[in-house]
């Protein structure tokens, strides 16, 4: 069991964390953030094994892991 | 559910000003993650230096000054002197570290001061957008080489951590890579390594970060990541160059 | 205290800076100071809780100042004409930072690498601001050893209460020359409390930071003026100097610290072929004594200010003097020194 959560209002949209997720289950949303960026978002949570591998690459530590 | 993994103290809530991808981010994390781990954001003084970072001052959750450009040695020689139980750090860029402020780094390292020198190493001034800096690859373009870094009249990339290691009193010296995660937690480790340098008072040390820069290199951040291990690294190698207990 | 000893004017800078708190000392060697910088290391790096570091540039030693004066402890350093202009960018960011430190400028002569010959041909420098942006430092020009000690130990205090550089404007001769010299028991000064500002490890309070820029302009329009308050006050209540002969003069000299000094032997000379002259000596170069100058214009129709440079004070005493008198100059440059025979030749050109 493991989970994460995206600040989407601080995600810049580089797309770092896409390219870092093993399982890749994180895609870019379709929504905009305040700042106008496509925050990224996850995609068949229940997948995630809480590797962080996301959090870690991300420049702007906008994603917190829960295990 | 526990959080694992999520926003260090030693960072403040105020967002990063850095363009989307820029490894900066990546920096002040780990930094920040690891004077949280050795308990002394309280007793830390941080010093930033002129470019991109310069901002600093704000990301850091601890005390800070902004030193002139490359200079933020000599203004960490200051506080150290004065508070030797203080935990001093300086982050600067390739352009303050490495070109400007030459003389302030090897003097630094040379009288082994007690400070953890935190260098970005992105092969390019950022904040001015985009000129050649001292570690600009040969042929790479840039504003001021445009058509590509000519070792003839611009001579090679700097490679300070080699440099520097030849330096008796330089404790700990290591060049690492933010382009993935297997090198961040290697990066990570190299950081917590150079602060129980300092922690340990056994002088000067300094991890040179290969980072990125999208905007400038005009590359998307993954491409960067990519551009980053396929150029920067086969040219900075990796590794620690210096460690304690060579200098012991 | 209290003793009375014969020194050096660098040394005795060093043991008035030392008396007076300071326990951080970072320079670089320079002639004709750098007796200055060899005391400091001699009593310093026997000292517990203090440094001296021998800075690899000027511009190094000033910003090891910044770091130290940031964490609010007394801290000095000195140099002379050319190591000074390599302090400048560093100055500057220290006094837009609001940061107390004391910087010592034995002249020499310039431009360029100059020579090594006592002079005064850094004023501009020293009172326009002399770094990039709008700012002053407290200038303090002594005339003798004795001074020397006193307004080091005056800069350090004036330094602390107005956050802000002071610098001590003396020359190569000051610097050489020996005098006896008293280091008197001084009154207790209430000074500002550093607690607000300094860097300490943000333990039990909010993180904070020492810096010289913002890049909105509305904001650094208000930290400058909040800066130039500062100046004014000093305007108000700091400025010093010592008048002489004053009443009656049909000339008045104005020159401060080597010059000065030299203007009274000259003043004695002109009394026995029984001409009065004046001497104003401008103890604060910033603030300058402007109103002194100005009162006594109304009396005295002759000024005659006679610097060893080719004419820089000279422009604040004619804005001082508002053209209700007529002033007039005489300089030697290149560290030539003018004598009491020469000066007294020049007024009485002007008698």
């Amino acid at each position: 069991m493991a989970k994460i959560v995206i600040d989407e209002e601080r995600c810049k949209g580089c797309e770092l964390c896409l390219a870092a997720c093993p399982k890749h289950i994180l895609v870019m949303s379709e929504n905009f953030n305040k700042k106008g960026y496509h925050p990224a978002k996850q995609i068949n949570p229940e997948e995630c094994t809480g590797c962080a591998f996301c959090a870690m690459t991300c420049p702007d530590v906008a994603i917190e892991v829960f295990k | 559910m526990k959080k694992v993994f999520g926003r260090p103290e030693s960072l403040t809530e105020v967002p990063f000003t850095y363009c989307p991808g820029c490894h900066h981010g990546i920096a002040h994390r780990l930094v920040a993650e690891v004077l949280d781990e050795f308990k002394v954001r309280e007793n830390t003084i941080g010093v930033c230096p002129v470019g991109c970072s310069v901002f600093a001052y704000l990301f850091f959750n601890v005390d800070m000054i902004c030193a002139a450009h490359g200079r933020a040695p000599a203004t960490a020689t200051g506080i150290k002197r004065v508070k030797p139980d203080s935990i001093v750090f300086t982050y600067q860029g390739d352009g303050d570290l490495a070109s400007i402020g030459t003389a302030e780094i090897v003097h630094a390292a040379n009288r082994g001061e007690n400070i953890t020198v935190i260098f970005i190493n992105n092969a390019i001034y950022g904040m001015t957008g985009g000129q050649m800096a001292p570690t600009t690859l040969v042929g790479q373009v840039t504003q001021t080489s445009p058509y590509g870094r000519d070792p003839k009249t611009m001579g090679y990339p700097i490679k300070m951590a080699e440099m520097l290691s030849t330096l008796k009193r330089a404790a700990y010296i290591s060049r690492v890579a933010l382009n993935k995660p297997a090198n961040i937690i290697k990066a990570k480790k190299s950081i917590k390594k150079a602060f129980q340098v300092q922690l340990d008072k056994k002088g000067f040390s300094m991890v040179e970060i290969l980072s990125t820069c999208p905007t400038n290199w005009g590359l998307s951040p993954i491409e960067a990541s990519k551009w980053l291990e396929e150029n920067m690294i086969p040219y900075f190698p990796l590794g620690e160059f210096r460690t304690p207990e060579e200098v012991a | 205290m209290g003793e009375k000893m014969l020194m050096k004017g660098n040394e005795a800078i060093g043991e008035a800076a030392i008396r007076a708190g300071c326990r951080y000392y970072f320079g670089y060697p320079i002639t004709p100071q750098s007796e200055l910088t060899a005391y400091m290391a001699k009593k310093l790096l026997k000292m517990k809780d203090a440094a001296f570091v021998q800075a690899e540039s000027e511009i190094a030693a000033i910003n090891m100042v910044y770091g130290a004066a940031s964490t609010g402890v007394r801290v000095m350093t000195s140099s002379s004409s050319p190591g000074i202009s390599l302090k400048q960018e560093g100055i500057s960011y220290i006094t837009c930072s609001e940061i107390p430190c004391v910087v010592v400028n034995m002249q020499r002569g310039g431009p360029g690498l100059g020579d090594i010959q006592p002079a005064q041909s850094d004023y501009f420098q020293a009172v326009k601001g002399g770094g990039h942006g709008d700012y002053h430092l407290i200038v303090l020009a002594p005339s003798s050893v004795q001074e020397l000690v006193d307004l080091t130990m005056d800069a350090f205090d004036l330094a602390d209460k107005y956050t802000n550089p002071a610098m001590i404007l003396g020359d190569g001769l000051l610097g050489q020359m020996m005098e006896a010299v008293e280091f008197k028991e001084r009154p207790k000064v209430e000074l500002p409390d550093k607690s607000g500002w300094n860097l300490t490890g943000c333990k039990g309070r909010e993180h904070r930071y020492v810096v010289s820029f913002d890049l909105d302009p509305n904001i650094l329009e208000k930290w400058n003026l909040n800066i130039n308050e500062k100046y004014k006050k000093l305007k108000e209540k700091e400025v010093r100097y010592e008048a002489v002969n004053l009443e009656n003069a049909d000339l008045v000299i104005v020159a401060y610290g080597t010059v000065a000094r030299i203007a009274k032997t000259t003043i004695q000379m002109a009394k026995k072929e029984g001409i009065n002259i004046g001497l104003i000596r401008p103890i604060t170069l910033f603030p300058f004594p402007e109103k002194i100058i100005a009162s006594t214009a109304v009396k005295t129709k002759k000024f005659l200010t006679v610097e060893m440079s080719l004419g820089q004070m000279v422009e604040d005493v004619k804005l001082a003097v508002n053209g209700k008198a007529e002033v007039n100059f005489y300089g030697r440059a290149g560290g030539i020194i003018p004598s009491p025979e020469e000066i007294l030749k020049e007024a009485k050109k002007y008698l």
